[in-house]
């Protein structure tokens, strides 16, 4: 009895993941199918591969999806780096008025916030395109940075950087030398959502997109009334390096951890005190 | 630290301009006729009665609440034992489970949503299957099934989540009283941990009913050009027929329906711990 309840428990899961990776893992093979057929996998073939590569409309979306992530990254990174810091500083008043605003776009659904902006960029006569599209990423990607870093601020000791101060340090040298390395954990996972945010976006850019700049959501949005295999391909390649992203997010704390360990031990070999060393070196 | 204070200004100006600017402007629009310019704004209720009026439109609105209610119910009933499972696994397979959950969640929507295209068609791979077994194909592409299947699929993983990490909150120490005071696993869990991972099955709730009310591509791609949710109306009215006035109140209905309904679950979790406050601890 309790050995048939263990099986169905291990198995439950095993059907949800199941389910939530058939889809994922049907995209990246069926690219590789060599016939148009959707249901029946008939030979391995790079032929979509080459005929996205060579629909200028498909490239021309992941040179814009691209370059969008990346320059919404960097600013909004760095944005929302410094104004975290700021308001972190603040007066209460002024920090929850702004976290309160900060977190609309997060908690209205995103087709409020697109007919929003969509009207917001015409009313101010700017023409949908590139420019609204960043500002719009942007918008939306700073909030997600400041998240990931406001907690890591608020175990900071304020005290280091007034030291650095008090030293001699001008307030710019002090972020730099002495903030922004104490919360570079929280700012590095901040940039990697940021990036993923803005990469995988639909709603908010497909309402304020024009002028034929589309990302891939877009593309692949626009191209599903028709059968075609090339957007499975183009699918793959999302896939491909959404995983490597969080391969990296996932691998490189492990990979830090795994030298710690190293250290822990070379440190144990050389003390006869080991298990003393080990210990403290742990609680610090 | 007065320096670092100042660089905080720059940002609300440019948070009043791109979050709260493009609100009001949805607001004004909400409440006014076509054809308004700087100088003159013509006030109406119009855009709101067109809709309560027009039995098409509260039609649309009864189908997108109602695939919502079985999408998030469906993710209540299919996330809870995954969750529990999870909770319950070793911690090496805990961190393992939580992480093959959550990636899917990186994975563009659009490009996961697509792919059910490709299973779910005609001849797609799920009818293949089916002929295998000499079974009839179902029609399964462009139906109800379809779109809840999508939604489920899409949002299931916060829901797990939100129900995972307050089970792992628990204190086992609470099992480990009810045990002792004579509970079975059953009654353990229906008096124990059921109450006490409330709060995340609300917050799953929450993250599970927003998306799924306003969600536009989903039934475009999975129910086909002639399934219609309020999320498919907005995006006629604002990229199709030009109406942002009306676009601008169908929102507005929107988001009120999502905040009575949030108020509604919170109020029903508080009132039910409440009255259960006194007999659980």
């Amino acid at each position: 009895m309790k050995k048939i309840f263990h099986m169905l428990r291990s198995s439950y899961i095993w059907i949800i993941l199941f389910f939530l990776y058939l889809p994922i893992i049907y995209t990246i093979v069926f690219s590789f199918n060599s016939s148009r057929s959707l249901s029946r996998f008939t030979g391995f073939s790079l032929q979509w591969y080459e005929k996205m590569l060579g629909d200028g409309a498909m490239t021309s979306s992941i040179y814009y999806t691209v370059l969008i992530a990346v320059i919404a990254t960097a600013v909004s990174t760095i944005a929302g780096t410094i104004v975290a810091i700021a308001l972190s500083k603040c007066g209460k008043v002024l920090r929850t008025l702004i976290m309160q605003v900060n977190n609309l776009p997060l908690l209205n659904p995103e087709i409020v916030t697109a007919i929003g902006l969509l009207m917001f960029f015409a009313s101010l006569n700017i023409k949908k395109g590139l420019l609204t599209m960043l500002l719009a990423h942007i918008m939306f990607c700073i909030p997600y940075v400041m998240l990931s870093i406001t907690p890591k601020l608020r175990t900071l000791d304020s005290n280091i950087a007034d030291a650095a101060m008090d030293l001699g340090a001008t307030p710019a040298y002090a972020l730099r030398k002495v903030i922004v390395p104490q919360i570079m954990p929280g700012i590095f996972s901040g940039a990697l959502i940021a990036f993923t945010m803005s990469f995988d976006d639909f709603i908010i850019s497909y309402f304020v997109t024009g002028n034929g700049v589309n990302n891939i959501s877009i593309m692949v949005y626009t191209m599903s009334k028709r059968i075609n295999p090339s957007i499975n391909a183009l699918s793959s390649i999302i896939i491909l390096l959404i995983s490597v992203v969080l391969v990296i997010i996932n691998v490189v704390p492990i990979m830090k951890e795994r030298r710690r360990k190293k250290n822990y031990e070379k440190i144990l070999r050389n003390t006869s005190h080991g298990g003393i060393a080990f210990n403290s070196m742990r609680r610090s | 630290m007065r320096p670092f204070r100042k660089m905080a200004y720059p940002y609300v100006v440019w948070v009043a301009l791109m979050i709260v600017a493009p609100m009001l402007l949805t607001t004004i629009y909400a409440f006014t006729t076509r054809g308004n310019d700087v100088k003159t704004i013509n006030f109406t209720f119009a855009n709101f009665a067109r809709f309560f009026s027009d039995p098409i439109f509260l039609d649309v609105l009864r189908r997108s609440l109602w695939v919502a209610l079985i999408t998030t119910a469906l993710c209540v009933l299919l996330g809870y034992p995954a969750a529990y499972i999870i909770a319950r696994a070793n911690p090496r397979r805990k961190i393992l489970l939580v992480l093959l959950v959550t990636a899917p969640t990186w994975i563009n929507m659009l490009v996961r949503t697509y792919a059910w295209m490709g299973i779910l068609q005609d001849n797609g791979l799920i009818n293949t299957f089916l002929a295998l077994f000499g079974l009839q194909p179902l029609k399964l592409l462009h139906t109800d099934f379809a779109v809840i299947l999508g939604m489920v699929y899409n949002f299931i993983p916060f829901m797990i989540l939100q129900i995972y990490t307050s089970l792992t909150k628990m204190d086992p120490s609470y099992l480990e009283a009810a045990n002792d005071l004579g509970a079975d696993k059953v009654m353990a869990f229906l008096k124990v941990t059921l109450p006490l991972s409330v709060p995340g099955i609300i917050s799953g709730i929450t993250l599970v009913f927003l998306p799924a009310v306003s969600s536009f591509f989903i039934p475009k791609l999975l129910g086909g050009g002639q399934y219609v949710l309020i999320g498919n109306v907005i995006e006629n009215q604002f990229l199709t027929s030009g109406n942002w006035n009306f676009g601008s109140a169908l929102s507005l209905i929107m988001m009120v329906i999502i905040m009575l309904s949030m108020y509604i679950t919170r109020k029903l979790d508080r009132d039910e711990s409440r009255e259960d406050g006194g007999r659980r601890l």
